[in-house]
């Protein structure tokens, strides 16, 4: 058995690499999220008690009981919410993923994403666009309606346009708009140009009334980040069969509830390695400072898993007036990330690093070895619910993570014989 | 060649392990290039020991 771990990697990456992430369809939470119910909310990292939960995630949630009609007001909610009659289960265990809070509920409409490669979904809802948003803790009136207008006018447009289009190939996508300036993490101007190119015709082609259509373009053109809902699941297609390789030492899980960051490393299936969340540098909209911001929260580094976002950010950039620093940074988080990962991308190229593939399959091996950290970038929540984005930033996750599933990948091992 | 040969030339130092070596060769203006380097995990034993396990595996 020589070899075994490299085996495993090896065959990790070609998942990873072969993967096909392809948008086939729209349908309703409780309809098409395996396990989802109307008692259920999903949120993005690691489980998490109500007790525990940040306040932009108690946020989303307060907002996410009154949209489904099972409070009226935030106090409802809230004892709702403590009251255990809620489940609580993170966006991961039921192969979804949300931005920041990454709230789900029953009726939310999500995009399913298949891997044709290995044939497994994943899903995520729309996009909100920027402002006073569910996904950054807010809940107000406004909050809500937009919601609603995205369940009851969005939805339906964006479902029939996708039927009439057929299947979207979102690898090809991310690649071009990789090639654009894109990281596909903050940066998603190039990938949502792309997409909206891609479907225009199609959406006309709708039986809506056009001032509905003319809408959903507006709605579309006024949010940059509507892709990132399509690159997230993309990722989460790739990565989720990587989680069952035996052996491998490769991460396919980052993600943050706004408390704890956690990983899952694919020979240590669905265990959480967890550690506090950390706040996040990065440059804050004029009023804010970091005094209010919340700990990193959000599945969005899925992104950074597969080996996009901040490992892309050298094709960005572009993306360095958003989150902060200088474009040599962007390269230099890049380059730094290759130091972790065990290939380079074979589709997803970057132009500024003389097309060279980006940093793929972080092994946490390296990761213990070298000391460096994934590079994420992110948006910043305000720690107080119902507030909304407050910035952007760089953030990495706690080595504690890293060195605890070292250990338990060496305890795995000694268990099975596998070491001398 | 003897150390004071060296010493001699002109000097080009590829400095590893402390920083201020390397500032301090700067501040002459002799050429050097810093290398980042670190050990293992950073120096802690206990996780140097674990990757050691699983070297050649």
């Amino acid at each position: 058995m020589a070899n075994f771990i490299e085996a495993a990697n090896r065959k990790a990456l070609e998942i990873m690499q072969n993967a096909q992430p392809t948008l086939v369809g729209m349908g309703v939470a409780k309809d098409v999220v395996p396990g989802m119910h109307k008692k259920l909310v999903m949120h993005a990292g690691p489980p998490i008690t109500w007790e525990k939960m940040s306040g932009p995630l108690r946020g989303a949630v307060i907002g996410g009981l009154i949209y489904e009609g099972l409070a009226a007001t935030p106090e409802e909610a809230e004892k709702l919410a403590a009251s255990g009659e809620i489940e609580f289960d993170p966006c991961h265990h039921h192969q979804a993923v949300g931005p920041m809070a990454g709230v789900v509920t029953a009726s939310m409409p999500v995009f399913i994403i298949e891997n044709k490669a290995q044939g497994n979904f994943a899903y995520c809802t729309m996009n909100e666009g920027l402002g006073n948003v569910l996904r950054f803790g807010a809940y107000g009136e406004d909050v809500i309606k937009h919601l609603k207008w995205m369940e009851k006018t969005l939805y339906p447009i964006m479902k029939q346009t996708l039927e009439i289009y057929g299947p979207l190939d979102l690898k090809s996508m991310i690649a071009q708009a990789a090639q654009m300036g894109d990281e596909v993490h903050n940066r998603n101007k190039a990938a949502t140009s792309l997409f909206i190119r891609e479907i225009a015709s199609s959406i006309v082609k709708t039986d809506a009334s056009k001032e509905d259509q003319v809408a959903v373009f507006d709605f579309l053109n006024s949010n940059d980040h509507f892709f990132l809902n399509l690159s997230m699941p993309a990722a989460k297609s790739a990565m989720d069969p990587v989680g069952k390789v035996k052996h491998s030492t490769i991460v396919y899980t980052m993600a943050r509830n706004g408390t704890e960051f956690g990983i899952r490393v694919a020979a240590l299936g669905d265990r959480w390695f967890t550690g506090p969340a950390a706040i996040i540098d990065g440059l804050y909209f004029p009023g804010y400072s970091t005094d209010d911001a919340n700990p990193d929260i959000g599945d969005s580094c899925i992104t950074e898993t597969y080996g996009i976002g901040g490992f892309a950010m050298a094709t960005a950039p572009a993306i360095v007036q958003f989150v902060g620093g200088t474009p040599q940074d962007a390269v230099n988080y890049t380059t730094s990330m290759y130091e972790i990962t065990l290939e380079e991308s074979v589709i997803y190229k970057m132009p500024t690093m003389n097309f060279r593939g980006t940093p793929t399959g972080i092994d946490i091996r390296l990761v213990v070895e070298t000391q460096i950290l994934p590079v994420i970038n992110t948006g910043i929540a305000h720690k107080r619910a119902g507030i909304g984005q407050v910035g952007a930033g760089i953030v990495n996750p706690p080595m504690k993570c890293f060195t605890d599933a070292l250990e338990a990948y060496v305890e795995l091992l000694e268990s099975e014989g596998m070491l001398g | 060649m003897s150390v004071n040969e060296l010493f001699k030339r002109e000097l080009k130092v590829i400095n590893m392990g402390l920083e201020s070596f390397y500032e301090e060769l700067r501040s002459q203006d002799v050429g050097t290039i810093h290398v980042d380097w670190k050990p293992a995990a950073g120096g802690d034993k206990k996780m140097a020991s674990l990757l050691g396990r699983l070297k050649g595996l």
